[in-house]
């Protein structure tokens, strides 16, 4: 079916022109004095505790002044690029050439992908910075794929994901400081517990949907973080726990002595070998979270997920025990986050409950949905794309928030369902024909 | 007598606050029948089939299942998901409920969820591609290929189940509910919007549905479906049973009359009378 | 006793504007069924407005306090509204057909902005002000402790009265209130019948405002402090107090105001201070699974 919908533009006359322009030049002062008055105290004075401790201020009124500007020309643009691009396009279905020629790109894509990140560390061997990006990166395509198996598959709104990367983070760093277990060792027991805590959120919200499932995943997140700041016997407090062990390559250490890795293969020293190291390590995780899930969509359990999230009551009715299926969601996800978190920890070498603020689920929840909730390539792009995004902001710490919150406002007037708008079936007869996002549930937890 | 009967519901009461939705119900459905439950709009239906199937507990009532090997299993007592997988009781629903992101294949592979799940190994044999469980994999796509074919949906076996016709999409939901291998078939208006030659599919279907074993209780507005296929027929209104028995008698009975047209019952027979 | 009973006077006070807050989620959440999760910050923006301006009207050479108050009141009120205003226009009403999750992420996207916003633009640290209200009575004395109810406590609880009086005359008296109530009840059927749901929704999400920046005036009063990060946690105490009187209950609102306020405050000075949030997150917790209507709302019934 090729029907692709255009809006014929409208012969514009002399009156309706000289309409137009009134139209936008009314919306665009409209526009400067909400604007004006909305920052005519917030921008235009500046407060500020003096040097005695009282309150003083001073004046911006050339700040004020540019904003105003700023939001009056930024409107008239607006508006002009609304009329020119005419109504927002509706799903328009592609004509099969470009169909053809997408999913082969699509196909292509993850491969492609995959070899990049292989040849990253080689190929930007002497850029710390690159490859400590790309650690930085991988670690939060986990977290999304992580995220993904309870957002994405079954619908379950969580808002504090991050409570799950905090629980593998302090495990390890705990038991590795406490009782000086390896890496390796505790990485499977910070995945246990993190699913153990999974589990535990997920017994008391199975009745809960859509916004209250959300807002009670963030209490618990909350409550997480001030537990870990205030049970300072156990966690350190504020200050965190520090002296944790970085790896070792299965047991070689990599410093500079004679046993370290560097001697044992008979080549010079150097920091980069452990960052290497750490980047093939998260790496090797982000892959073992994506082939679980990926096999797990196709066996009964994921099918489970997908239905559970398109529809809780038809589930029910099919014989599907809705409490294991919500409550396996939560342990799964959970055990990638914890995974996530004990990698988090030894590459840090110090944590704090700083880390895991609920600006961090946010920002999780943002990749997932960004990525097209339940799509694995998606989620791999959406990741890059922010955390690429937040690493070009690296001057303008400040303004980063507000970008992001503006961003995740502007997606989801945009784009709500993500950059890859589709769904792939898990089986099929004859042709894998993707589903367009418009027809899958987004679920309602 | 009584070991005929598949469901046998015994003074089923639903209360919803202040309003009496059923009132002491009773009435038998016969095992590999098909069983109509008819009355206009608001005489509680709906919520009778909320009962059996497990989305409602009753306020009080009996509802006993006999399984052909003489097992019973009080359906009040179960809810939830219990009642597909132990009971074996499927439903199909007013406003089709299929899972419209997912195919029409998949629908009928999450049907099989249970069979599946104890093959897999409650997941683990899958994952690690136990033969074992990929036999029972490819027994449970033929099984749904089967059903696809039956429909005459085959060909579309790829296609989003929201992408589909709504009368394709009824007989889907149909045969969603049969790969639970169901021992009684619930099904809630499946004629509401389809055309008379779908209605007439619909009945082939559901009277070779029945041939084969499977108990069927139905809603349904669509007279002309319910009095070709039906074997018996129960007849509700207000919460209550006003007739019960075979086609040809229900549609007769001139309280059944007087309940659709909403008149009295003598006016009803008195029309009737007149009117052979 | 009487250290109770200044802990009583204490929680009061704080629910007073936790319950101010609360309002606002539980109308909006009410009208267009969405946790509006930006609002707490909304009570933050109005307190900074109530700052400013308190700091203009001194700098002029302004003495008179009941003056100072009232314009200080009227300008927060207005500006916070046109806040208020603003993100339904930009963040929410263009999603109001969209699938679920995507109001709450935009939500969640202009929190973060309007946290963000007030972080740059008056700097992180926190912004005290000299006690504007000062004195008290004392109530009760015994073993040495005084009860005492300070005057700035006195201006709170009357203001939040006087406030929720006209409110209750809104909601119930005028002809907004009644599309308001029929909004809630039906969009369509009210829209249908000629009600101008936008402007009611836009007026929902007005008047919220305004009471949240009443709330962030007098929590400047009350503590003598803001900071821009005071709208998160007590934007997820006033949702608490909002669904634990039951949401989409305006007394129900106010009510869970005075308890959560109640609570914390109680909790605070018999068991810890520092566990104090996460008694209220407990209790946000416990209260959507054992009684997720409320005390004052109404079950709902799912339909199959």
């Amino acid at each position: 079916m090729d029907s692709r919908v255009t809006v014929a533009a409208p012969e514009l006359t002399q009156a309706s022109r000289r309409e137009a322009i009134i139209f936008i030049l009314k919306k665009a002062v409209i526009s400067a004095l909400v604007a004006l008055l909305l920052f005519s105290l917030m921008i235009g004075i500046r407060t500020e505790a003096g040097p005695t401790g009282q309150l003083i201020y001073w004046t911006r009124f050339d700040d004020l002044a540019t904003i105003v500007a700023v939001v009056f020309v930024g409107s008239i643009v607006i508006e002009l690029l609304r009329q020119w691009w005419g109504p927002a396009p509706i799903a328009t279905a592609i004509p099969p050439s470009v169909q053809r020629a997408l999913g082969i790109a699509g196909k292509a894509l993850p491969p492609v992908l995959l070899i990049f990140a292989l040849l990253v560390p080689i190929v930007f061997y002497d850029q710390r910075y690159v490859i400590d990006t790309g650690i930085q990166v991988l670690t939060y395509v986990m977290l999304g794929w992580g995220l993904n198996v309870v957002v994405g598959l079954a619908g379950l709104l969580d808002l504090g994901y991050v409570a799950f990367y905090a629980v593998g983070s302090y495990s390890y760093a705990l038991l590795a400081t406490n009782f000086g277990l390896s890496f390796w060792v505790c990485l499977p027991l910070a995945g246990i517990l993190a699913a153990c805590w999974g589990v535990m959120l997920g017994f008391p919200v199975l009745r809960l949907r859509g916004d209250y499932l959300a807002i009670v995943t963030l209490a618990f997140g909350e409550i997480i973080r001030l537990v870990l700041v205030n049970w300072q016997s156990l966690t350190g407090g504020p200050n965190g726990v520090s002296g944790i062990p970085r790896p070792s390559f299965f047991g070689i250490p990599f410093t500079r002595d004679d046993d370290g890795f560097a001697a044992r293969l008979g080549i010079d020293f150097s920091p980069t070998h452990r960052i290497v190291f750490l980047f093939y390590v998260i790496l090797a995780l982000a892959l073992l979270t994506n082939w679980v899930t990926i096999r797990l969509r196709s066996l009964p359990i994921g099918r489970a997920w997908e239905a559970l999230r398109e529809d809780e009551v038809a589930s029910r009715a099919l014989g599907i025990n809705i409490t294991t299926t919500k409550l396996t969601a939560f342990a799964i996800g959970a055990m990638f986050g914890g995974f996530a978190g004990a990698f988090f920890a030894t590459r840090q070498g110090f944590i704090s409950p700083e880390s895991f603020t609920f600006q961090e689920s946010a920002l999780v929840l943002a990749i997932v949905v960004l990525g097209g909730m339940g799509s694995q390539l998606g989620v791999a792009l959406a990741a890059l794309t922010l955390i690429g995004g937040f690493e070009l902001f690296r001057g303008f710490d400040q303004y980063r928030m507000l970008v992001f919150g503006m961003a995740m406002v502007l997606l989801m007037i945009w784009r709500p369902r993500g950059l890859v708008g589709h769904r792939a079936p898990t089986v099929f007869l004859k042709q894998n024909t993707a589903i367009s996002s418009e027809l899958a549930r987004e679920g309602r937890g | 007598m009584s070991s005929d009967f598949i469901l046998r519901v015994d003074g089923l009461t639903m209360r919803f606050g202040g309003v009496v939705a059923v009132n002491g119900l009773s009435f038998a459905a016969d095992r590999r029948k098909i069983t109509a439950l008819i009355g206009p709009n608001g005489a509680g239906k709906t919520t009778v089939f909320n009962c059996i199937t497990g989305f409602y507990k009753p306020t009080s009532g009996q509802l006993r299942l006999t399984h052909d090997d003489g097992r019973t299993i009080q359906l009040e007592r179960l809810n939830d998901f219990r009642i597909s997988k132990q009971a074996k009781v499927a439903r199909t629903f007013q406003n089709i409920r299929l899972f419209p992101g997912m195919t029409a294949l998949e629908n009928l592979m999450v049907a099989q969820h249970n069979a599946l799940m104890l093959a897999s190994g409650l997941t683990f044999l899958g994952l690690i591609g136990a033969p074992s469980y990929r036999a029972a994999e490819r027994q449970a796509i033929d099984q749904a290929k089967r059903w696809l074919d039956r429909i005459g949906l085959l060909e579309r076996a790829d296609d989003a189940a929201g992408n589909l016709a709504y009368g394709d999409q009824r007989r889907l939901e149909i045969a969603r509910a049969m790969c639970t291998e169901p021992a009684l078939l619930c099904l809630d208006e499946p004629a509401a919007g389809l055309n008379s030659r779908e209605s007439a599919g619909l009945s082939e279907l559901l009277l070779s549905i029945r041939d084969e074993g499977t108990s069927i209780l139905l809603i349904e507005h669509d007279m002309s479906v319910v009095m070709e296929i039906s074997d018996h027929i129960v007849v509700m209104d207000y919460g209550v049973k006003i007739a019960e028995g075979a086609p040809q008698a229900v549609r007769d009975d001139p309280k059944v009359v007087a309940a659709y047209l909403g008149a009295d019952e003598e006016e009803a027979a008195a029309v009737m009378e007149s009117n052979p | 006793m009487d250290y109770f009973a200044q802990q009583l006077i204490n929680g009061i006070v704080l629910g007073s504007i936790y319950g101010l807050i609360a309002i606002g989620y539980t109308m909006v959440y009410g009208i267009v069924g969405m946790i509006n999760f930006a609002h707490g910050d909304i009570f933050m923006i109005g307190g900074f407005i109530a700052l400013i301006t308190f700091l203009i009207l001194v700098s002029f050479g302004l003495t008179a306090i009941p003056l100072i108050l009232l314009i200080v009141l009227l300008v927060s009120m207005a500006i916070t509204a046109l806040y208020g205003w603003t993100v339904e226009r930009i963040a929410y009403r263009p999603l109001r057909h969209s699938f679920r999750l995507a109001p709450m992420l935009s939500a969640i996207g202009m929190s973060f902005v309007l946290t963000n916003f007030s972080q740059i633009s008056q700097g992180a640290r926190v912004k005290p002000i000299p006690p504007v209200i000062t004195g008290g009575h004392s109530l009760l004395e015994s073993n040495g402790f005084v009860v005492r109810l300070s005057n700035a406590q006195i201006i709170v609880v009357l203001t939040t009265i006087v406030l929720l009086g006209l409110f209750t005359w809104l909601v119930s008296r005028t002809r907004l209130g009644r599309d308001m109530r029929a909004c809630e009840q039906d969009q369509t059927m009210a829209a249908l019948l000629g009600v101008d749901v936008d402007r009611t929704i836009s007026m929902t999400f007005v008047i919220g405002a305004a009471l949240a920046a009443v709330a962030g005036m007098m929590y400047l009063l009350y503590y003598g402090l803001v900071d821009f990060y005071m709208g998160f946690v007590a934007g997820i105490k006033a949702f608490t107090a909002a669904v634990l009187g039951g949401i989409g209950s305006l007394p129900g609102a106010m009510l869970g105001g005075l308890l959560i306020g109640l609570i914390e405050t109680m909790w605070s000075a018999y068991f810890s201070v520092e566990y104090k949030d996460v008694a209220a997150f407990s209790i946000l917790i416990v209260v959507l699974i054992f009684l997720p209507t409320g005390l004052l709302g109404r079950p709902e019934v799912e339909k199959v």
